[in-house]
């Protein structure tokens, strides 16, 4: 075992990281070991190692700012009423000279510093390792269970178990008498959160802290009862090592870790974690924030949207979404009991030059129908830099491929294409991926209106905006490739 | 068997020329739709390809002066239809928005787009006299083949042409007129353009809805064509609201 692979948890970031103080960032700021991302009066925190943290207003462009007292390593955050519970490890997981850990706590009213009732409590220690036994206190995950109102903390590292404690929700400290009980081994950076019946315990593996060569992935178990046992989908029990993945490494995002969970709505969950190395940010350490999905009643890592042309389907029928013009037939008909010694030939698809002569110039509606891969039905999605985002992503223009022409969003709460983009923000689209895969599309707004609404389908054939509803397939569109 | 089926049914294609419309496979009077009655199966035929002793009945009933509303799920069934006008058409691939737009739009009788008609008005299209039906529907789909038919007049190559009156009790916002129809088709309510259904189309219950719109109080009018070529002409009509769910609370009338 090399050294490398003895650095543990946070313990590395003593060494590795100062700091971080920059200006904007926009979409994956830097950050190693943040905590569950909180709204706190319509704003966006994550803290991290050694203090301080991260805000953003729309939850795409961070700042420094975000303030956190005590150092120490890998916070995290729960909303209990109307103050917030902050934990933090104040040591550093072996590189600091032991195993002896701590967990602390402390409570605020606010997470903006600048709000006259931001004022953090004395931290207070909730959970503690000795440095011999199994156990080394750090990375805390908190989880305030729905069902019984009861808060519990998870935290440990590589060296021995991972341990669950009960907290106060009135006081942040440790339940009067409670005992440590081991859920896991072998990993870190743990996290529990309730679905649907189940407590699942998600724990980082593999390495931590060395850059893109790091092998951190997020992997879970569930188990009925908050304190175990949590099996992953083969069985297996944590404590002897089990997980089934919710995030590898990729290409360019490598060593996901810190998993935390943020609900913006029904349907629409989203993961946050950091990654050891972004290779287009100098393979450094930044916050990653993905779609959360649920397959079988396991949670897994949605795609990061990938810009592209598709074919933009409704669930409700299977119909795409196409420009209401003219149906251009292809030549030729019935291809069918005719001479089969005539010679096969390929024939050209229809291509935008044969067609687009015969669309208006002006404003064209939009609707749904048959998907024939027809240049009046393929729609290019791009980014939109410099117009901001929401949360984990920006916001993307959604155009007719191969033309200027893009879909808007009318002050009737209807969806039209407008010959050319003009940046105006019924132009801007929300793509957020939804818990079951599919996708949920939003004007920036809504013309004359401060109502969120969404891309529905009234009709088969009719696409309008309304309120989106995660129970309707109208409310949910996938993307596809053709 | 598959082999002999797909035989079978390009025999039938080209028995019918080299239009490729789907309606085709549907449009045989001797084909009987799941669910429905079989009466029309079997029957003789002249020689336009007519069922000789076709009828109005099971598909529609006279109308009558009871209070009427629409059904359980608020499709509309009291219409006032007129006899077709022949529009041939081999093919509803020449259905296009354009297309629909300039046939739905010329002038075919008197007072086309404001007229009420009665039971029994005629009405001169070219060399055809025609006359409007005042019917109810025994279904919730308005079957225009079997209205044709059953009074022994062209069933493809047609243009229909629907009326209806809707009262309400009060003003109803933000309600969406849902159609569907085979084929192509316009709707109207109150004189503005509501909904267009454009193609060779299959009819589906709320295929295309209109914008929102506002059914006033009192007496409101729809008025509706429909076009096919080859094919078993019918339609659907409700209004439904921003959940999606039927209005209901509405008489129809024919005056």
């Amino acid at each position: 075992m090399n050294l490398i692979t003895k650095i543990t948890g946070a313990t590395a970031l003593f060494l590795i990281f100062t700091t971080v103080k920059v200006g904007a960032q926009a979409g994956k700021p830097f950050i190693h070991d943040p905590s569950t991302i909180m709204l706190c009066d319509g704003k966006y925190y994550t803290f991290g190692t050694f203090g301080g943290g991260l805000i953003s207003e729309d939850g795409w462009t961070w700042n420094s700012g975000g303030v956190r007292p005590g150092g120490g390593a890998a916070p995290d955050v729960v909303k209990i009423g109307d103050r917030y519970l902050i934990a933090y490890g104040a040591t550093g997981g072996g590189l600091g000279g032991g195993h002896n850990g701590r967990i602390l706590t402390m409570w605020n009213k606010t997470l903006d510093p600048t709000s006259p009732d931001f004022k953090y409590s004395e931290a207070v220690v909730v959970a503690s390792s000795d440095g011999t036994e199994d156990n080394d206190a750090i990375d805390p995950g908190l989880l305030l269970d729905p069902t019984s109102g009861r808060l519990w903390l998870s935290y440990g590292t590589y060296f021995g178990f991972i341990r669950l404690v009960e907290l106060d929700p009135k006081t942040g400290k440790r339940v009067k008498g409670n005992k440590p009980i081991n859920i896991a081994i072998d990993c870190e950076a743990t996290d529990l959160m309730y679905q649907d019946g189940w407590y699942y315990l998600l724990g980082t593996h593999g390495t931590c802290c060395d850059g893109p060569n790091s092998t951190y992935n997020i992997v879970v178990g569930r188990s009925r009862k908050i304190t175990g046992p949590y099996l992953d989908n083969m069985g297996r029990d944590m404590l002897k090592g089990g997980g089934k993945m919710v995030l590898a490494g990729g290409k360019k995002l490598i060593g996901p870790g810190h998993f935390g969970r943020i609900v913006l709505g029904e349907g629409v969950q989203k993961m946050s974690c950091h990654y050891e190395a972004d290779l287009d940010r100098g393979a450094r350490s930044v916050l990653g924030i993905r779609p959360l999905l649920w397959k079988n009643g396991w949670p897994v890592a949605g795609a990061i949207f990938k810009e592209g042309t598709y074919q933009i389907t409704s669930e409700r029928r299977g119909y795409a979404l196409e420009l209401a013009v003219d149906f251009v037939r292809m030549p030729g008909g019935m291809r069918f009991v005719r001479n089969n010694d005539e010679p096969v030939k390929t024939v050209p698809p229809q291509e935008l030059a044969d067609v687009i002569s015969t669309w208006p110039n002006g404003d064209i509606g939009v609707r749904i129908g048959d998907y024939l891969s027809r240049p009046h039905q393929k729609w290019t999605i791009t980014a939109v830099p410099d117009a901001g985002g929401y949360f984990g992503s920006p916001y993307y223009k959604i155009t007719i491929a191969g033309t200027d022409r893009v879909l808007a969003a009318t002050a009737e709460a209807e969806v039209i294409t407008v010959p050319a983009f003009t940046g105006a923000p019924e132009q801007l689209w929300r793509i957020d991926q939804l818990t079951d895969g599919t996708y949920r599309i939003m004007p920036k707004v809504v013309p004359n209106s401060s109502e969120q609404l969404a891309l529905v389908a009234a009709g088969d054939s009719t696409p309008t905006l309304a309120k989106f509803d995660m129970r309707s397939d109208n409310s949910k569109w996938t993307f596809n490739v053709d | 068997m598959k082999k002999k089926l797909l035989l079978l049914t390009a025999l039938y294609f080209s028995a019918l020329g080299n239009a490729q419309s789907q309606n085709r496979l549907t449009s045989n009077p001797a084909k009987v739709a799941p669910g429905q009655p079989a009466a029309q199966s079997g029957k003789a035929a002249d020689k336009a390809g007519r069922d000789t002793t076709a009828s109005l009945a099971p598909y529609f009933t006279q109308a009558t002066a009871l209070t009427n509303t629409p059904d359980a799920e608020g499709f509309i069934r009291r219409w006032l239809l007129l006899e077709p006008i022949n529009k041939p058409n081999r093919s509803n691939t020449v259905f296009t928005d354009s297309y629909l737009r300039d046939t739905f739009t010329t002038t075919y009788f008197p007072n086309q787009f404001t007229t009420i008609p009665k039971n029994g008005d005629k009405v001169k299209v070219d060399s055809q006299e025609l006359t409007w039906h005042a019917l109810e529907s025994s279904n919730f789909n308005v079957k225009l083949f079997r209205f044709a038919s059953g009074l022994k007049k062209n069933t493809y190559g047609v243009l229909f042409w629907a009326v209806t009156i809707v009262n309400s009790p009060r003003e109803v916002k933000n309600v969406r007129m849902a159609a569907g129809s085979n084929s192509g088709s316009m709707w109207w309510l109150n004189g503005r353009e509501a909904v267009l259904l454009s193609g060779d189309r299959r009819m589906v219950m709320d295929d295309c809805v209109s914008p929102r719109l506002t059914i006033n109080k009192g007496k409101n009018i729809i008025r509706g064509a429909v076009i096919n070529g080859p094919g078993m002409s019918d339609f659907c009509i409700r209004f439904i609201d921003e959940k999606g769910m039927p209005v209901k609370d509405l008489t129809i009338s024919y005056k």
